[in-house]
């Protein structure tokens, strides 16, 4: 009873004007960077938090700007299929299942019934996730209530774990990646000793340690951008689409059609989602195989099937959903998206972890409550807007992609006020084109470079607790089984390595 | 590619041996600590101020050499193949890109933010974009000038204007 009281002081709360404006004007962004090729919700996110500060002072609160930014997150998930369907190019990572059947659709002329059916599960699938999320929640914060400093370090280590076990990344590349963040994070003054580490070059803009802005853009910004000019050689060629108002009729009836599809990718993706590592990108790819193990017609699936844009794109939502839940109550981002909020509220600050829904109760429910109403707000501009976003996506690369430089370099100084940052977030940037070009993951390292300054105490902290002894992470009840389930996770590609080789031999 | 992954595998260990040695670095005020002393466990103390970015580190130039094993071995993907890591076309595209974008970023010492986006448009969208002069200069005017009036004026965020300061004076005059 208390939940639902709660929820619904916090929806009221998202409906005031201010919020509700924000929240109008973030969906249309999101589905703006969502529905460009080679732009996520990741991009938008970090590219346009600095200018949170601003909301942040004009409205006082946190609740604000993050309304904005948790919009242009459902905005980009509802976004990516309108590029994939029209274009046959994935808006974002998430939206690539959709290009499966979706393109197909719409070059047999039924593109109208593919961006409905779209929107259609987005709806569904963000409604059902944020009612999970709103039961799913409170609950794992009371839980996580008891953790201490070994529990927290073993979170992270889990977190870090998925990744190496689960990714689907080479193996030692996804390692490098995640020990490169954590070893930035660490530049600076050590907030232990006091000690400066890492300062290269003894540059004096190292002493205030490698901000993760400067990581976040320069990786999402810079690297991504160029990334695409290399790889985008010709234009795309763009379906035609049926925008009339009878055409939009029949595909909303049609989506009947599109339950199943629906069903699997809502409840799938969500459980993804909460994945450290996962996110929506592989519960978007599950949902769609899902859908199509257990269909009665799998060989209508990659010809043009209304359930199999049905499935990714409503597990998409789903997922974006799930991957909040580590974020706001245990303070672990499951997406390099999340990572880039749970930044964002410790810029403004609030202490992301269990102690937010006793401590910052009028923080988190106006955001839960915000949910509901982005998704409501992301159906209907995205179905009214459907004709305007056709006419952006003609817009040239060669227009977009000096305009997203010139917002990350003016982003970068905004924020911090240093030019140093400005040319560290360049050079981040040329890096992370290069390193993605050779297939190092990068979203491991964003990720880390978040964690990392919390993991880094919290470890030091449990091994003077346990006077240097290691085993304080494998005794305590909790702490225990998530590190060698951790272990496990690291562990798993080297016992497939050997048991290659080994029948390899035989 | 073949050839990028083993020369990069290689610039990543270099880096990575420079973090362990910048790791043991002791505070500076204190000559009785030797190099490495802090990457262990300091009694009283706990892990040193070196013991995670060094072991980070050893475990970062682990990972090179992993990485240059699969590269002799043929197994990853980038290892196999014997395309170029960026062909002509993608060069030459990538250094007017890269190249722009470093000539923006010096150029904000010299001319300042709002001069340095302009020139910086009009050279990406007319002469790398080829398009019209009046799609170029609607753009590469408006975006400074909305930048300025939403950074300088309303958000009282500077940006720094270079040998341009004078030009904005009377602007300040009239809007702050």
């Amino acid at each position: 009873m208390d939940i639902l009281a709660s929820l619904f002081n916090g929806i009221l709360i998202a409906l005031e004007p201010i919020n509700l404006g924000l929240a109008v004007i973030g969906v249309i962004v999101g589905l703006f960077v969502g529905a460009m090729p080679g732009l996520g919700s990741v991009n938008g996110v970090a590219i346009l938090l600095p200018f949170t500060f601003v909301i942040q002072g004009f409205t006082g609160g946190a609740t604000s700007p993050m309304i904005f930014l948790a919009s242009i997150y459902y905005g980009a998930m509802y976004g990516g299929a309108i590029s994939s369907i029209t274009l046959g190019i994935p808006g974002a990572s998430t939206a690539v299942a959709t290009v499966f059947d979706g393109r197909p659709l719409a070059l047999s002329g039924k593109a109208h019934v593919a961006l409905v059916t779209a929107a259609l599960a987005s709806f569904i699938g963000g409604t059902i996730s944020t009612v999970l999320f709103t039961g799913f929640a409170p609950l794992l914060a009371s839980v996580a209530l008891s953790f201490g400093n070994p529990e927290i370090f073993s979170l992270m280590l889990l977190a870090f774990a998925t990744f190496v076990g689960l990714g689907g990344d080479d193996i030692p590349k996804t390692i490098f990646s995640i020990c490169v963040g954590l070893a930035l994070a660490t530049v600076g003054f050590d907030i232990i000793t006091g000690e400066p580490r890492l300062i290269f070059f003894e540059i004096t803009g190292f002493m205030h340690g490698i901000r993760f802005l400067v990581v976040a853009i320069g990786v999402y910004g810079i690297g991504e951008m160029l990334w695409t000019i290399n790889s985008t050689r010709s234009g795309p060629q763009m379906a035609k689409v049926d925008v009339s108002m009878k055409g939009i009729f029949q595909a909303i009836k049609d989506f009947r059609f599109a339950w199943r599809g629906t069903l699997i990718g809502s409840t799938l993706g969500f459980f993804v989602g909460i994945l450290p590592a996962a996110g929506a990108t592989p519960g978007a790819l599950m949902s769609y195989g899902v859908a199509k193990l257990t269909s009665k017609n799998p060989e209508e699936y990659g010809k043009g099937s209304i359930d199999g844009v049905a499935a990714p794109e409503s597990a998409n939502n789903s997922a974006s959903t799930g991957a909040m839940l580590p974020m706001m109550t245990l303070g672990i981002p499951g997406s390099p998206t999340t990572a880039v909020l749970l930044a964002g509220m410790v810029i403004w600050g609030l202490q992301p972890g269990p102690l937010l829904f006793t401590n910052q109760p009028e923080f988190v429910w106006p955001l839960i409550g915000s949910f509901y109403i982005s998704n409501i707000v992301a159906v209907l501009l995205n179905l009214s807007f459907i004709p305007v976003f056709l006419w952006m996506l003609r817009m040239p690369f060669t227009i977009l992609a000096p305009v997203i430089f010139v917002l990350s370099l003016v982003g970068t100084y905004a924020a911090y006020l240093d030019m140093f940052d400005v040319g560290l977030m360049v050079l981040v940037g040329l890096a992370a084109f290069v390193l993605r070009m050779l297939d190092y993951p990068l979203a491991p390292a964003v990720l880390a470079i978040v964690l990392g300054p919390i993991a880094e105490p919290k470890l030091r902290q449990s091994l003077l607790l346990s006077d240097g002894d290691f085993s304080i992470f494998f005794t305590r009840p909790i702490a225990g089984p998530i590190t060698v389930i951790a272990l496990i996770l690291i562990f798993l590609p080297f016992f497939k390595w050997i048991t290659n080789f080994y029948r390899r031999k035989a | 590619m073949r050839k990028a992954e083993i020369i990069t595998a290689f610039v990543l260990g270099l880096f990575s041996l420079s973090m362990m040695w910048k790791s043991g670095e002791g505070s500076s005020w204190n000559p009785d600590v030797s190099r490495f002393d802090n990457i262990g466990f300091i009694d009283g103390e706990g892990p040193g101020s070196g013991f995670w970015p060094f072991w980070l580190s050893v475990i970062m130039f682990i990972c090179c050499l992993w990485i240059a094993y699969n590269w002799y071995k043929r197994t990853s993907p980038p290892s196999q193949s014997d395309e170029p890591f960026l062909d002509s076309h993608g060069t030459k595209l990538l250094l007017v890109v890269v190249g722009g974008l470093i000539g923006f970023l010096l150029s904000i010492f010299v001319i300042g933010f709002y001069g340095a986006i302009f020139c910086f448009l009009i050279y990406y969208i007319k002469f790398l974009g080829k398009h019209r002069w009046i799609t170029t200069l609607s753009i590469s005017i408006g975006i400074p000038v909305f930048s300025f009036f939403f950074f300088d004026i309303a958000m009282r965020i500077i940006l720094p204007k270079g040998y341009l300061e004078p030009l904005f004076i009377p602007l300040y005059d009239i809007f702050l």
